[in-house]
């Protein structure tokens, strides 16, 4: 077992991560160019936990959760935060096990502290997902997100793909000692421009917080949502065999995309608190319609398993 | 015999499934043995958050071999009939025996099924307990099909006799049985071989595992009161949550720690809610009772005795606090907005959340519950003004933001809120107390505003879903609507009110909003039905019509339909009111029995009269008088049915023949009067001990009279005096309805 240094930075930490999972056999993917809330909406996870094809990657996804901004004040709130996410199919046996070393790959010393798997089903009612598993606690902080994914799209997932996210932020205060997110070496705290977070991110939160909760025009983002509902059904609707190449062209992808901006805006109306707990419902209903039209059609093409000869 | 020893070993099982599942596991296999023809002497089940474990001890080597006569054709029948018959016993004919029968000769087949083995047995039972097994929620992993709580990664399965350990063997999609387990997954990685129970257990706590829940939880709470102690401070129990923390660790470590100073001027339920939900900490308090410090239980042991484990614990829990002090903060600045309406920031956000689809918004439930406080305020002695005040603020803090992230402190919050608004002390007490009482062991309010606005909260609950027909049936009773019944039951008679619940029931019916529509949209219909133009037929009337002045509108009655609604609830308490008194000794029937005149919805009066009549029938008197009642209805109603008259005209004292009616005729004439003036006052024990006078007179009465005599005129003035006797203690109680 190598020995670590302590890492002195946050992307220290990230770095660890990815020589981590790279090793593990990984592919290193880079975020989705879209906001999105969690790690899960990337395509590599929501579309790729679908179907027979095994698969494993991991990722950095810069991640928006309009309602928990707090202005950059929270030692650690974020209306924008970093996940890092990891998701192998099938699921390997010793999944725990390889979580466990990732931690120890970023200083966090199993001898000294006290790692716990306490349950934690999730679900995403708007992706029309649910898996069991639990959050990883280290003295009593989350620092991680474990789960075997049993439906996704309202599929049945086969095989399980077996799914990591850790909250980088609140990870990397930890094993940094760090109190407050604003105050953490963003590099190294001895280069020649040491950057905190707080350099970097604190003007930003208060910016969003003041937009998510007070500005942003609600009227413009109820018709953004509406025109990306109507959107993401219309690429699903166009026939499968594109007239100009003649190749089958499912365009799964594109239409997933207008599935993320819905669920999105949905979140910052949800911010705005325009949105009622009876429309609420109704709202992540809209959203699941879309990603489960996304996951329906994912199943019909080829990194979905889809093979001429079963046609 | 041998004993058998069974571990499941997963990864981590929620702590809220394992007592439930290591139950499950015990009872499914050992009704599995049974069941295949083994017996046992004792089983034990045991669960850590990674395994449940099982032990039977005292187990038979081998099911026994059973042998069964059976009947087969008789001899010369049909080849097919035979042919079928050694099918079916899997024999042959030479095996065949002839026998006797009534009929004649018949072949018979003796069928010996030997006994099994105890490992084919259990392998088999086993199996089909983890095939099969009740986790509330199970899942799938890696490309396999079978379902656990969690991956299922190893099993364990050993019979043990004196000679040694055997294994069971068993292969579960790929998990193959073993004699092998695991310790702490990090303070003693790697397997090792068990050879009985006993080695088992010792070897897992050399492994750092307590394999006993019971044992985890004392150890728990011992060493946290003797830490709590030995800082002069005292541990906050609860038992729920030291089970499930014991149901998080298989090595459990006790740390204390501090709570920060910015944060101890948080509510102490605050605190305490936020470090349980959260963090699974215990609360520990100070001499005055203050909440300083928390516990919390490590699954190890460290080099530096928990120092790091205790600084990271630490540090979460002031991010959490911050997060509820921002909460806290956020929503004392709307109580310390000022003025009367301070709420109307939270007020009007109710008016988006609806309470139910056909009950309207959470805001006009508010309306709906501070008129019927104000109605109700003078029955229960308390100022309307405050009463509507109270249930105007009573649900506000549904809004705030501390209720949003806790919603178990909805009413508490709004205490806080209301007292930090400056409200008087009866309106923010209210605000807490209006819930109650929520179970059988929760305490009743008194206070007057407080009973007002509970009340009104229940009655238009109840009414509410009373006029939209969702009552509860059965097992169902999605809206606690029992419950509901049950709380206006206790507030009531623990306060002894004289409530007329019916008038009340009333005023709610009228007021929900699916009687508002109904009438407001016929009202409607008639006028646009009078008019010229036709409405679009689309459009819903009532989408144009503007909010009409209560005072404008005529004064509003109860339909047929509302007026069975209403009966129906008062029912419904009945009923409920016949749960509630059993505890007391007092039976349905006697309740039946009171339920007589109009004053049946005083449930204090109607429970006064339960008692007393209760109290009577367990007397001699009142056995006898009530057998003598009975005797006196079955002839008057013979008699009326017969004649076809009824006899109520008062009998006549001059025209009694014998001293018995004659004694009988002055009794009732005398305890009329005291039965009058005791149920006027409604001292119903002397109006018990009054119809107890009756007693000897009535039984005289039918020992010497013969009530259908030749004479009609002396028939008649009997049955009249039978009226009389029943009319008489119909007036406390329908005694027929007393069953025998």
């Amino acid at each position: 077992m190598t020995v670590h240094d302590a890492p002195r930075s946050f992307q220290e930490i990230i770095l660890r991560l990815q020589t981590y999972w790279a090793i593990k056999g990984c592919a290193m993917l880079q975020p989705y160019d879209m906001e999105v809330g969690a790690g899960t909406f990337h395509p590599a996870t929501t579309l790729r936990a679908l179907g027979p094809r095994p698969w494993a990657a991991a990722y950095v996804q810069p991640s928006r959760r309009p309602t928990d901004g707090r202005y950059g004040e929270n030692p650690n709130r974020l209306q924008h935060y970093y996940q890092y996410q990891v998701l192998i199919k099938p699921s390997p046996p010793d999944l725990q096990e390889l979580y466990l070393g990732s931690l120890q790959a970023i200083g966090i010393d199993a001898g000294l502290h006290d790692i716990r798997f306490v349950e934690d089903d999730w679900e995403s009612p708007t992706l029309g997902a649910w898996g069991l598993g639990w959050e990883v606690w280290c003295d009593g902080m989350e620092v991680s997100q474990f789960t075997y994914f049993q439906q996704v799209g309202g599929h049945d997932c086969h095989p399980v793909s077996g799914e990591l996210t850790y909250g980088l932020e609140r990870l990397a205060m930890y094993v940094l000692g760090i109190d407050h997110v604003m105050d953490m070496p963003f590099n190294d705290p001895s280069a020649a421009i040491a950057l905190t977070y707080g350099d970097i991110f604190k003007q930003t939160e208060e910016e969003y917080a003041r937009w998510n909760f007070d500005t942003a025009d609600t009227a413009v983002l109820l018709r953004h949502f509406e025109e990306a509902e109507a959107h993401c059904a219309e690429i699903l609707s166009q026939p499968a065999d594109d007239p100009k190449t003649g190749k089958r062209i499912i365009m799964v992808h594109p239409a997933y995309d207008q599935c993320i901006k819905a669920s999105h805006i949905f979140n910052l109306l949800d911010a705005r608190g325009v949105i009622s707990v009876t429309e609420r419902q109704a709202y992540i209903g809209r959203v699941r319609a879309l990603a489960k039209a996304c996951a329906d059609a994912f199943l019909l093409t080829r990194a979905g398993g889809w093979t001429e000869d079963a046609a | 015999m041998s004993d058998l020893l069974i571990e499941l070993f997963s990864e981590e099982i929620p702590a809220r499934m394992q007592r439930r599942a290591a139950d499950d596991l015990k009872r499914l296999v050992t009704d599995g043995l049974v069941e295949g023809g083994l017996t046992y002497a004792g089983a034990i089940a045991h669960c850590t958050p990674r395994r449940l474990t099982l032990s039977i001890h005292g187990l038979t080597d081998e099911s026994p071999t059973t042998t069964e006569d059976r009947k087969g054709p008789k001899v010369g029948a049909p080849e097919k009939a035979l042919d079928g018959f050694l099918r079916s016993t899997g024999l042959t004919q030479d095996q065949l025996v002839v026998a006797d029968d009534k009929k004649g000769q018949v072949y018979m087949a003796r069928i010996t099924k030997p006994g099994r083995a105890a490992p084919a047995i259990v392998a088999e039972v086993l199996e089909a307990a983890v095939r099969g097994f009740p986790w509330p929620k199970s899942m799938r992993w890696g490309t396999g099909s079978l379902k656990w709580v969690r991956p299922l990664r190893s099993i364990l399965c050993i019979l043990v006799r004196e000679d040694g350990a055997e294994i069971v063997p068993l292969d579960i999609d790929d998990i193959v049985s073993g004699v092998t387990t695991e310790g702490h997954r990090f303070m003693a990685p790697g397997r090792f071989a068990v050879k009985s129970f006993d080695d088992y257990e010792a070897k897992l706590k050399r492994a750092k595992v307590v394999l006993s829940s019971e044992e985890r939880a004392d150890a728990i709470w011992q060493d946290a009161t003797n830490q709590a102690f030995a800082a002069g401070l005292e541990a906050v129990e609860d038992k729920g949550l030291l089970a499930e923390v014991a149901g998080l660790v298989e090595w459990p470590v006790v740390l204390m720690g501090e709570i920060g100073a910015d944060y101890l001027d948080l509510p102490p339920e605050v605190l305490q809610t936020s470090m349980k939900e959260h963090q699974k900490f215990f609360s520990v308090r100070n001499k005055s009772g203050k909440i300083v410090c928390f516990i919390t239980v490590a699954n190890r042991e460290t080099a530096d005795h928990g120092a790091t484990i205790l600084a990271g614990n630490n540090k979460v829990l002031s991010a959490r606090l911050a997060d509820a002090k921002f909460f806290w903060e956020n929503d004392l600045r709307i109580a310390k907005s000022g003025g009367d309406d301070w709420a109307a920031p939270w007020l009007d956000a109710l008016g988006n959340v609806t309470f139910h689809a056909k009950l309207g918004s959470q805001a006009k439930r508010i309306d709906r519950i501070a008129a019927l406080a104000r109605e109700i305020a003078p029955a229960v002695d308390a100022d309307p003004d405050l009463a509507e005040r109270a249930a105007r603020l009573a649900k506000a803090d549904l809004s705030s933001e501390m209720v949003y992230e806790f919603p178990e402190l909805q009413g508490l919050m709004g205490r806080y809120y209301a007292e930090a608004a400056g409200e008087v002390p009866q309106v923010a007490a209210a605000a807490q107390e209006h819930y109650s009482p929520l179970g059988p062991s929760d305490d009743v309010p008194t206070a007057p505003v407080s009973v007002a606005v509970a009340l009104a909260d229940k009655l238009d609950t109840l009414a509410g879903f009373w006029a939209i027909d969702e009552k509860p049936t059965g097992s169902k009773d999605p809206y606690a609507l029992r419950r509901a019944a049950l709380g206006v039951i206790r507030l009531v008679l623990q306060s002894e009110l004289s409530l007329p619940l019916g008038r009340i029931i009333n005023s709610a019916l009228l007021s929900s909003e699916e009687n508002a529509r109904k009438r407001s949209r016929i009202a409607l219909q008639s006028v646009l039905a009078a008019a010229d133009g036709l409405p679009d037929p689309k459009s819903d009337p009532l989408d144009i019509l503007e909010p009409v002045d209560e005072k404008d509108r005529i004064e509003p009655r109860l339909s047929e339909e509302e007026n069975l609604r209403r009966e129906n609830l008062l029912a419904f308490l009945h009923d409920r009111l016949k749960v509630h008194l059993r505890d007391e000794g007092i039976r349905h029937d006697v309740i039946d029995a009171c339920l007589t005149g109009d004053r049946t919805d005083d449930l204090t009066d109607l429970v006064a009269r339960a008692r007393a009549l209760n109290a009577f029938l367990t007397t001699d008197n009142g056995e006898n008088l009530t057998q003598g009642y009975r005797r006196a209805k079955n002839i008057l109603t013979q008699a009326e049915e017969q004649d076809g008259v009824e006899y109520s005209y008062g009998a006549e004292r001059k025209l009694a023949e014998t001293d018995e009616e004659r004694a009988l005729f002055d009794a009732i004439e005398a305890a009329r009067p005291k039965i009058d003036a005791a149920l006027t006052s409604e001292d119903y024990p002397v109006a018990m001990t009054a119809l107890a006078d009756l007693r000897a007179p009535v039984d005289a009465f039918f020992e010497a009279v013969q009530v259908n005599a030749d004479t009609p005129i002396l028939r008649r003035n009997r049955l009249n005096m039978l009226s009389e006797i029943v009319r008489t203690c119909t007036k406390i109680a329908d005694l027929s309805r007393i069953s025998a």
